[in-house]
């Protein structure tokens, strides 16, 4: 195999909320900027574009990461989730309700990188303690709640489903 | 605010990235975590020509014990390190440490190598690698180096690490059977960096204490072991341990906190683990003494 060659512009091919895609994207294009421009996945909301808010935050292999954080090229070989693929696959449809029913927003501008954080920590399974969710979520800032409909909307979900055995701990 | 304009390359063996370091000089950057380094992009506080990303490399990551020492690999991520069951079980300092590095989507992508490889004096792991001894493992283009750990950290974000050389390890050696440790950080807001922080082992002897190591950080330009207050601990003087963090510790000052608050909130820190060192080494020595046979 050659050796690899320093580029300015990668082609990149990963699952993208389900589907299979693939692009050339610049390499210092950051993965938030690649999943909106590229992809109109605007739910990706871009808010200090240096790790502090936690506004862009995506699921890459099951594990959430600020997509500004990491380059778009980097998701190669990966599989990727946003706010929009955990929408249309209905498996975050119960925290959504009870992000709703606790009124845990507000200007919303926060919203999806709360709800695919909060995804992250109820698919550990088990029904965590109001510390653990508010660890959880502590890089994620919200300027409008006080968090503390948020951590309602959270443990209320994972008592659901934990109610239900439908937690991963089942 | 976007990165300024780089090149990138995505080596698929150590061999191919210490090559490309080599052939393009100090203006390529390796990429591990990217936590630091995309932030540092993001706002233009750093111009590489070159990053050499580290992810597709296999064999950097992972954590393994062998002989008596735990090798955690450069680009396991930070939760993965806490996560190791070698790690919770032997090396429950670390995984208490954890916690305290940024939040935990920082820590899914963040390694450790990059970590000790940047030398951030206010962070978590360079500190613990000071209190357990570590050795850093580095590759360079000709051979591989091993450091020990108060031979790394020379200064501000400055190692010893050549020009072309890249971390591959860390390596930690399992503590006694008789080991204590603590470990307490203070920071304004849950996952900051650390306004003071203290990594502390030693071993129970008796009611006592001995090979006491304090590594502090957050208050000098790099981790910083406290001799003199270590050997106040093993003689029992907490009070003197802390007076001597005066001589030992030269903390920054900024707008934000002078420098003699950060040296008391040092002292405060102290004051807690030392609590913590001598309450395990007297609470080993009352299940000794209840054992009756004296294992």
């Amino acid at each position: 195999m050659a050796p690899e060659a320093p580029e300015r512009e990668r082609a990149v091919a990963f699952t993208l909320n389900g589907e299979s895609v693939r692009c050339r994207a610049p390499v210092r294009t950051h993965l938030g900027d690649l999943l909106r421009d590229a992809f109109g996945l605007t739910g990706v909301h871009l808010g200090c574009e240096h790790g502090v808010c936690g506004a862009c935050t995506v699921l890459v292999d099951g594990r959430a990461v600020r997509a500004c954080l990491m380059l778009g090229v980097q998701a190669d070989g990966t599989v990727v989730e946003t706010v929009e693929g955990l929408t249309e696959s209905g498996s975050i449809r119960d925290l959504q309700d009870a992000f709703h029913a606790r009124n845990a927003l507000q200007c919303g501008y926060c919203t999806p990188g709360m709800l695919v954080t909060a995804a992250e920590l109820l698919a550990e399974g088990g029904v965590p303690e109001r510390a653990a969710i508010r660890d959880a979520i502590a890089g994620n800032y919200c300027r409008c709640t006080g968090y503390h409909a948020i951590v309602d909307a959270i443990a209320t979900t994972a008592e659901a489903r934990h109610a239900a055995g439908r937690d991963a701990a089942e | 605010m976007k990165a300024p304009d780089f090149a990138y390359a995505r080596p698929a063996s150590l061999d191919e990235a210490l090559a490309l370091l080599a052939a393009h000089g100090e203006d390529a950057v390796p990429l591990a975590g990217g936590q630091s380094l995309v932030t540092a992009l993001n706002m233009r506080l750093s111009a590489p020509g070159l990053l050499v990303d580290l992810n597709a490399i296999p064999g950097l990551a992972g954590v393994s014990e062998a002989d008596g020492v735990v090798r955690i690999g450069a680009m396991t991520r930070h939760r993965d390190v806490g996560a190791a069951p070698v790690v919770r079980a032997r090396l429950p300092l670390l995984a208490a440490a954890l916690p305290h590095i940024a939040h935990p989507a920082i820590r899914n992508r963040g390694t450790i190598g990059g970590s000790v490889a940047l030398a951030d004096p206010a962070t978590e792991w360079p500190a613990c690698c000071l209190a357990l001894g570590a050795t850093v493992v580095v590759r360079g283009p000709e051979a591989e180096r091993r450091i020990a750990a108060e031979e790394f950290f020379l200064g501000l974000y400055t190692t010893a690490l050549e020009p072309g050389e890249i971390v591959t390890a860390v390596e930690i050696p399992l503590p006694p059977a008789d080991a204590v440790w603590g470990f307490e950080e203070l920071a304004r807001r849950h996952g900051d960096y650390a306004l003071a922080g203290l990594a502390a082992t030693a071993r129970r002897s008796g009611g006592g204490l001995t090979a006491v190591r304090l590594a502090f950080f957050g208050v000098g330009d790099r981790p910083v072991l406290a001799r003199a207050a270590a050997a106040a601990i093993e003689a029992g003087d907490v009070q003197a341990a802390q007076a001597a963090l005066a001589d030992e510790l030269d903390p920054p000052g900024d707008p934000a906190m002078r420098a003699a608050t950060r040296l008391h909130l040092a002292r405060v820190i102290l004051g807690r683990v030392a609590g913590t060192l001598l309450a395990g080494a007297s609470m080993a020595g009352a299940s000794m003494a209840g054992d009756g046979d004296g294992a």
